[in-house]
């Protein structure tokens, strides 16, 4: 436990302390005022949390009616699936990038590459690859905690078509196990490297690399805010799986 | 004229065949029960009536209308399921008004409705609890106000009561009937309780590997089951095993002494092997007046149950038990007494035979 504790958090504290000691003698937030202020800071976090956000809904929108689907009728299925939604843990992000490069390269069939919208939707679609294995899983487990078959019979016999069922019955009981794979398709979007990289996208990852590359303190502060913005992730996920406990034991 | 009618029902999974030409008409208004161990088809017939599956053969009618292709959403037919699957996102009036508003209604009449609902199944103050603050029986109450608000052409309930404890399952039963009989809803009841079945139903069908055994009021299904599976199903039964001695009279041979049934041996011949069956109530302990049944036996056993005290009586590869009403004055036979019992001829069940089955 206490050497687990210093394996993290020694480096942390290091990089911290490091992060305040831009000026010379004295500790201060200097390097964090020089990042905050700094236009492309701005940018590409903006970038980087917009595409996340549509991350998140292309993912749920995918992922959710698949699991339930897959509990619902097709159980048989459900390995070949949770095999399918682990391969992006198994395949690098960079076989991947290349692998889209190849096939929607801008003189291919679809070009996705040709312009920068399409670039961004391309990015959006293999960042829902890279989340696949946690927005399936947390999604999964969700719809595991509530009896699924039996909800859905009950609204399809009280009149109810699948777009109501989806909408008013499964979604809601499932709220918390998509949020918890929403947070962390966020917190692994938001300093994805490889593939805005090599897709040349502005976003936050890339901006690390570069600051690291180039500058001296500024890199340990960003990597401190990027540490809390995913921490606070985290924290967002216990905080919603706790306010809807009471809901979910309910199901039983 | 039925108002519900299951023709030639037939259901196949793979390899196995779960309801095998299922034949019924239910009148309006009427409480149907089927009854059976579990696998013997039963919730898959109520499952074809609902919508959720689709039977391998057969029609479905309600009210002259086939419904047998009809999905589950459109066939009004409503549902209260053993795991009480109330929406556990929305509280009890919700869910109540769940129907109602997927029905488009407006919020004035869901109201009304909801509260009309909650005060037929005596909850008038838990409108804004959620499901999961409720005990298991008013859950159940809440699932059957659900499925009554829509005002359903059939009420269809999967052993609604199974996952409830006894006293509440008996108190919850006598509702049921009561709201049933009160709204005057045809209802098909699934259920493994044959307690249950008997003390609710109009009639009873009992299912056994996916076909119908017999169909019957709980009188006539009790006190003559048509099938050995009957017989042994519903109540307590003992099966006696002897030899056919006089088909024409009735006359059977049981571990040496004689037995009259006085009917259901005339196709029987001399010296065949043959069962009969005999209800614990109607045997009683000591010689009877009339020209009725007479055995001679030792205690085996005697065990008090509250009400009743049953006593096991041996023969000699044959044994019977049977049903003493308890009162304080009782005195009970000892353990190796040498004891008569008696019974009627007309109570002596002959059983098909092995050869005939």
């Amino acid at each position: 436990m206490l050497f687990g504790v210093l394996y993290f958090f020694v480096p942390l504290l290091g990089t911290f302390e490091f992060s305040l000691r831009y000026l010379r003698g004295v500790y201060s937030l200097e390097a964090y005022r020089i990042v905050l202020a700094d236009p492309r800071f701005g940018a590409t976090v903006t970038y980087s949390t917009a595409l996340a956000l549509a991350t998140i809904v292309v993912g749920v929108v995918l992922v959710v009616p698949t699991a339930y689907w897959i509990q619902l009728r097709l159980p048989g299925l459900r390995p070949v699936v949770e095999f399918i939604t682990l391969l992006p843990l198994v395949i690098p992000a960079i076989v991947l990038v290349f692998g889209y490069l190849r096939i929607y390269n801008s003189s291919s069939l679809l070009p996705l590459t040709g312009s920068e919208r399409t670039t961004d939707l391309l990015l959006i679609f293999s960042y829902v690859t890279l989340a696949l294995p946690y927005m399936y899983r947390a999604v999964d487990t969700g719809l595991r905690a509530i009896d699924v078959r039996s909800l859905t019979e009950a609204a399809q016999s009280l009149g109810a078509g699948w777009p109501m069922i989806l909408f008013r019955v499964i979604f809601p009981n499932v709220r918390v196990a998509v949020l918890s794979g929403a947070f962390l398709t966020f917190a692994i979007v938001i300093g994805e490297f490889t593939m805005a990289s090599l897709l040349d996208r502005p976003a936050f990852g890339p901006y690390l690399q570069l600051m690291g590359a180039n500058r001296a303190y500024e890199p340990s502060a960003l990597a401190i805010i990027s540490f809390g913005i995913t921490w606070a992730c985290m924290g967002l996920i216990q905080v919603f799986g706790r306010g809807a406990h009471g809901q979910v034991a309910g199901a039983h | 004229m039925a108002f519900l009618e299951i023709e030639n029902l037939q259901k196949k999974f793979a390899q196995t065949t779960a309801v095998e030409h299922v034949q019924l008409e239910v009148t309006r208004g009427e409480f149907v029960s089927f009854l059976g161990p579990s696998g013997c088809g039963k919730t898959t017939t109520l499952r074809i009536i609902a919508g959720f599956e689709a039977p391998s053969s057969g029609a479905i009618r309600l009210d002259g209308v086939d419904i047998t292709h009809r999905p589950p959403h459109q066939r009004h037919v409503g549902m209260v399921f053993q795991s009480y699957a109330l929406f556990p996102n929305m509280t009890v009036a919700q869910n109540v008004g769940f129907g109602l508003k997927v029905a488009k209604k407006p919020a004035a009449l869901i109201k009304q409705r909801v509260e009309e609902m909650l005060n037929l199944i005596k909850l008038p103050a838990l409108g804004n609890r959620y499901p999961h603050q409720l005990s298991g029986g008013q859950q159940q109450r809440v699932a059957l106000a659900r499925a009554l608000a829509i005002q359903p052409q059939v009420l269809l309930l999967d052993e609604p009561l199974s996952a409830l404890d006894a006293k509440i399952r008996v108190a919850l039963r006598q509702e049921i009937r009561t709201i049933q009989r009160e709204l005057g809803i045809t209802t098909i009841y699934v259920t493994h309780d044959q307690e249950e079945a008997l003390s609710l139903s109009d009639r009873i069908v009992i299912m056994s590997e996916g076909r119908v055994e017999q169909i019957g009021t709980p009188f006539e299904i009790y006190n003559f089951p048509r099938t050995s599976f009957v017989a042994s199903f519903v109540g307590t039964l003992n099966i006696l095993r002897g030899q056919v001695a006089d088909p024409a009279r009735g006359k059977i041979v049981i571990d040496g002494q004689e037995v009259i049934a006085s009917r259901g041996l005339k196709d029987a011949r001399v010296g065949e092997v043959c069962s009969v069956a005999l209800r614990p109530e109607i045997v009683s302990l000591g010689e009877a007046a009339g020209d009725g049944n007479r055995m001679q036996g030792t205690v085996e056993d005697v065990n008090f149950l509250g009400s009743i005290v049953r006593v096991r009586v041996r023969f000699k590869d044959n044994a019977i038990s049977l049903d003493l009403f308890n009162n304080p004055s009782l005195s009970l036979p000892q353990r190796g007494q040498a004891v008569t019992v008696s019974f009627p001829r007309e109570a002596v069940l002959a059983l098909e035979t092995a050869s005939s089955m």
